[in-house]
């Protein structure tokens, strides 16, 4: 409706309160840039995203300019790379990897994720010498993302590939310690990963999808905070109702881009991930939300309730305005990306056991996560179960994304800058899982996957 | 199809003048002129025609743009859509 009151609030929305798409982000299919030959499977690789997405960063421009909204960035997600290494186990899955950055260079996007493996039931042909590859991977690379799914409710949780996950995660560290252990930064383990996730690091374009499609990933937790500071007497359900309506209406200008995006690219439209996705920048954070709410600190008791509710109102209000609704949809709470959460985690008022409750009640898991530098592969690998056990008995998605700061230990700060923020190191426990770990095999999968 | 200029910021004399100059140079026709004075923030909010406009939609965003960062205001350019997609159910 075309009234001052709308035209001004939808401006000040993105100029005062960070309202912006976050991302578009195509999904393209490399099922058919399989080869046996690993060299000719990368030449695929590279030209058919090149063809796909040569235009991607032109048209995120040009909507932008059309309709005043920022898109913050332009990315790509594939096919897991480990259904393309399967073809050539002969070749070195790196090489894959390059490939990617090629094609990420070329196009300009700031990330390709799907460097990937989906091993939640066991690994099949490709996904060793990929998972084994990680490291290298992100070493080598700069806009790469990785993931690989470890669990899922249908199939439990497959306990060997999370006692391999812990090394790899510590070896991608150690590999990129001159770097603020950035390598780690880029690669998620997940539990009930869903195909269509616009966000980094754990994109990937799952084997359900078309040959190729494009996401949005909205976001707006500063729009949804500002909506909360008219209503300081407010009950809560009063207060979840004005975080419906704001997230319908950012929801909805996700729809818009997405439909224009899909227009303009002459691709169909996936999905809109409603997700509220804080940054470092001022105004743009989740925990102020939550404190807005009435916390006087994020970490502090009542802060899991808090989650709970706000999460539960973005989804209602979210799939109202979309057509399709999808990826991960809800509230993301990472820590170094969030100036409220980095404060929380340096006050001591946020802590690891918290993050894991919260992680019960939102659409993400424990993300970007600073942990000591001497911290055992195994205690990772028991950290990522713990989360793979919430994600997998509560139906939903979890996902670990630690980042052992090799040399530091609790009390210091990495910094990644840009998006990624910076994190202080959090304290965690000492006391051995490995015992545990080393036995291997599967959590068997829960009642709750018989659902037939 | 319409496009929503706002102009935000201090009223000074010869605004309108020169946001629909600019817009004549486009071939773009002023439908309807609003002043709001909204917590603090007076704007100017112009309904314009851009159906026969002769040159591609991003430059008169830029123009506008120009002519805000000359005055000392802000001056947004949007495609009608947008408002109407974030306000309609």
């Amino acid at each position: 409706m075309l009234n001052a009151y709308n035209i001004l609030e939808t401006i000040r929305m993105i100029q005062d309160e960070c309202l912006d798409i976050r991302t578009i982000t195509m999904g393209i299919s490399l099922l058919d840039c399989i080869d046996t030959d690993i060299d000719k499977a990368c030449e695929k690789v590279y030209a058919k995203i090149v063809k796909k997405a040569g235009n991607l960063v032109k048209v995120g421009q040009q909507i932008e300019t059309e309709y005043g909204i920022p898109i913050v960035n332009k990315r790509i997600s594939v096919t897991p790379i480990a259904m393309l290494a399967a073809a050539c186990p002969d070749g070195d899955p790196v090489k894959f990897a390059k490939a990617l950055q090629r094609a990420a260079d070329t196009c300009g996007v700031n990330f390709i994720g799907g460097y990937s493996a989906l091993v939640h039931k066991g690994f099949s042909a490709g996904d060793m010498a990929l998972i084994r590859s990680i490291p290298e991977a992100l070493d080598v690379t700069q806009n790469i993302c990785s993931s690989v799914n470890i669990g899922s409710t249908k199939s439990g949780i497959n306990m060997d590939a999370v006692k391999l996950m812990g090394q790899i995660v510590k070896e991608a560290a150690v590999r990129t310690a001159d770097r603020d252990c950035i390598g780690p930064a880029k690669l998620v383990v997940f539990c009930n990963a869903v195909e269509d996730n616009p966000f980094m690091a754990g994109a990937f374009h799952g084997v359900g999808e078309p040959d190729c499609e494009i996401h949005v990933g909205v976001s707006g937790p500063g729009v949804v905070r500002a909506a909360l500071t008219k209503y300081p007497e407010a009950t809560i359900d009063e207060i979840a109702d004005v975080i419906k309506k704001t997230a319908f209406k950012i929801t909805r200008m996700g729809q818009l881009v997405g439909s224009r995006a899909s227009e303009l690219l002459g691709v169909p439209f996936g999905i809109v991930d409603l997700s509220l996705a804080p940054t470092p920048a001022v105004g743009d954070s989740v925990a102020h939300i939550l404190e807005e709410m009435g916390l006087e600190m994020c970490g502090t008791h009542g802060t899991t309730a808090c989650l709970a509710m706000l999460n539960d109102a973005v989804k209602k209000g979210g799939v109202m305005a979309s057509s399709t609704v999808g990826g991960l949809s809800g509230a993301f709470i990472p820590v170094s990306e969030d100036a409220g959460m980095i404060d929380a985690a340096v006050a001591g008022v946020l802590s690891v056991e918290k993050l894991e409750a919260m992680t019960a009640v939102c659409s993400v898991g424990l993300d970007m996560i600073v942990v000591p530098g001497d911290i055992t592969p195994e205690t990772i690998s028991a950290i990522i179960a713990d989360e793979a056990a919430i994600g997998m008995v509560n139906s939903k998605t979890t996902a670990v994304r630690l980042i052992p700061a090799v040399g530091k230990k609790e009390g210091d700060t990495l910094e990644f800058g840009g998006l990624l923020g910076s994190g202080p190191v959090m304290p965690i426990r000492e006391k051995s899982p490995a015992k545990f770990i080393n036995r291997g095999g599967r959590i068997p999968a829960p009642m709750q996957s018989l659902k037939n | 199809m319409r496009a929503v200029v706002t102009v935000i910021g201090k009223d000074t004399v010869g605004i309108l003048h020169k946001v629909s100059g600019i817009c004549a140079g486009y071939n773009v026709n002023v439908i309807e002129v609003t002043q709001s004075v909204l917590q603090d923030m007076f704007a100017m909010i112009m309904l314009v025609d851009i159906s026969a406009i002769n040159a591609d939609f991003s430059k008169l965003v830029e123009k506008m743009d120009f002519l805000g960062k000359e005055l000392g205001l802000s001056i947004h350019t949007m495609h009608e859509d947008i408002f109407n997609s974030m306000h309609t159910v």
